[in-house]
């Protein structure tokens, strides 16, 4: 082994990565030659001195800042809205909407005509606003769900190797 | 039960913005402290890693779990910092944004070599600056790859994911680094921290 082939094998080998063929190949250099051998040396002495090296915090503001600009990002696209899930759920909550406004309705007796359209409108809009937390909270359960699905489907504690594997 | 990385981004991706900020929690350090070793700037260091997260966040839904977590949360940090630092260095510059975009074997370092040099009056502030410098005036990519090597602690397979290229060309990268290094903090390995104590300094 010449000197400009250490080159590959000397960083793993100091750093205790090089298999044990590499080592040896490494080894045998080292023992033969004094230039790498003060390099090899000099390298374990450069690393310790980048170990002096402090590290930085992220500023006081920086998670906040984070926060925000996560919030401010689109949740959900309208298409998601459209999925069979979240029409099943919208269908269901606004079902459920109109029967509490049915059940609320006065009975057919004459009132004051203005009273009666000012009571209906503000049942109205109470629920429209039922409607709207129901209906929202229902889909974004279920989106979950459906999206949950397959990553469960794959085992998530247990089958992790993706975790450690790299795409080289 | 600790959640893996791949299983926190897997819950982003289906709602939950609690294991977002888990992400955040976990990574804003070594990502600002990496970014700030590439760009040496507090300020832009923290604005790429905004970006990093927001990248993160933004390609949530498209997520699968085909590589670690962190070599892709790294792989955009390298690509911004890099970026930055091209764009950085052709405003001071005015060099051609065709110059090799690599930047391995022609990038202008970014120091010159007088300021590396040290006097017999340095002090631990000091000896962090020349260190900072030494790791600056490396070519862009060795830096980065000296920063995953040696402060993230990545493996080889990792980093070569990171920075796209072989295992091979990685560890001539890392020695090429540090030969560089070597010559350049010579004055700090041959003054070790423990001897300078009570280096003849009024107290
Ligand atoms: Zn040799």
């Amino acid at each position: 082994m010449k000197c400009e082939e250490v080159e590959k094998g000397l960083v793993a080998y100091l750093d205790r990565r090089a298999n044990s063929a590499e080592r040896r190949d490494v080894e045998e250099h080292l023992a033969g030659c004094a230039a790498c051998r003060t390099r090899a040396e000099e390298f374990r002495k450069v690393w310790s001195v980048l170990e002096e090296m402090p590290t930085v915090e992220p500023s006081f503001g920086f998670d906040a800042r984070m926060r925000q600009r996560v919030a401010a990002e689109p949740q959900r696209g309208w298409f998601d809205w459209f999925v069979p899930q979240s029409r099943l759920a919208f269908s269901a909550a606004l079902l459920v909407a109109l029967t509490v406004w049915i059940a609320k309705l006065p009975p057919s007796n004459p009132g004051t005509p203005g009273t009666t359209t000012a009571t209906q409108q503000q049942d109205f809009n109470a629920i429209q606003n039922l409607g709207v937390l129901e209906n929202f909270d229902v889909v974004t359960k279920m989106d979950a769900l459906s999206d949950l699905a397959p990553a469960g489907a794959q085992q998530p504690d247990k089958s992790q190797p993706n975790d450690t594997t790299t795409n080289d | 039960m600790a959640r893996s990385d791949v299983q926190l981004m897997l819950d982003v991706k289906a709602g939950d913005d609690a294991s977002f900020d888990f992400l955040l929690q976990k990574y804003r350090s070594p990502l600002v402290n990496f970014l700030y070793r590439m760009v040496r700037d507090t300020a832009t260091a923290e604005d790429l890693a905004q970006e990093v997260f927001l990248r993160v966040y933004r390609a949530r839904k498209q997520y699968s779990p085909s590589a670690k977590f962190t070599t892709w949360l790294f792989r955009i940090a390298t690509n911004l910092a890099l970026n930055s630092v091209r764009d950085n260095r052709y405003q001071r510059m005015g060099i051609s944004l065709d110059a090799p975009a690599d930047g391995e074997d022609s990038a202008p370092r970014e120091l010159p070599a007088r300021e590396m040099r040290i006097d017999e009056h340095m002090i631990e502030r000091d000896r962090t600056e020349v260190i900072r410098r030494a790791i600056a005036s490396l070519p862009e990519k060795q830096r980065a790859a000296v920063l995953l090597h040696k402060y993230e602690e990545m493996d080889y397979g990792e980093i070569a994911g990171i920075l796209d290229c072989s295992e091979g060309a990685l560890k001539s990268l890392l020695f090429r680094a540090y030969e560089t290094l070597r010559v350049q903090l010579a004055p700090l390995v041959a003054q070790p921290v423990a001897h300078r104590a009570g280096e003849g300094r009024p107290s």
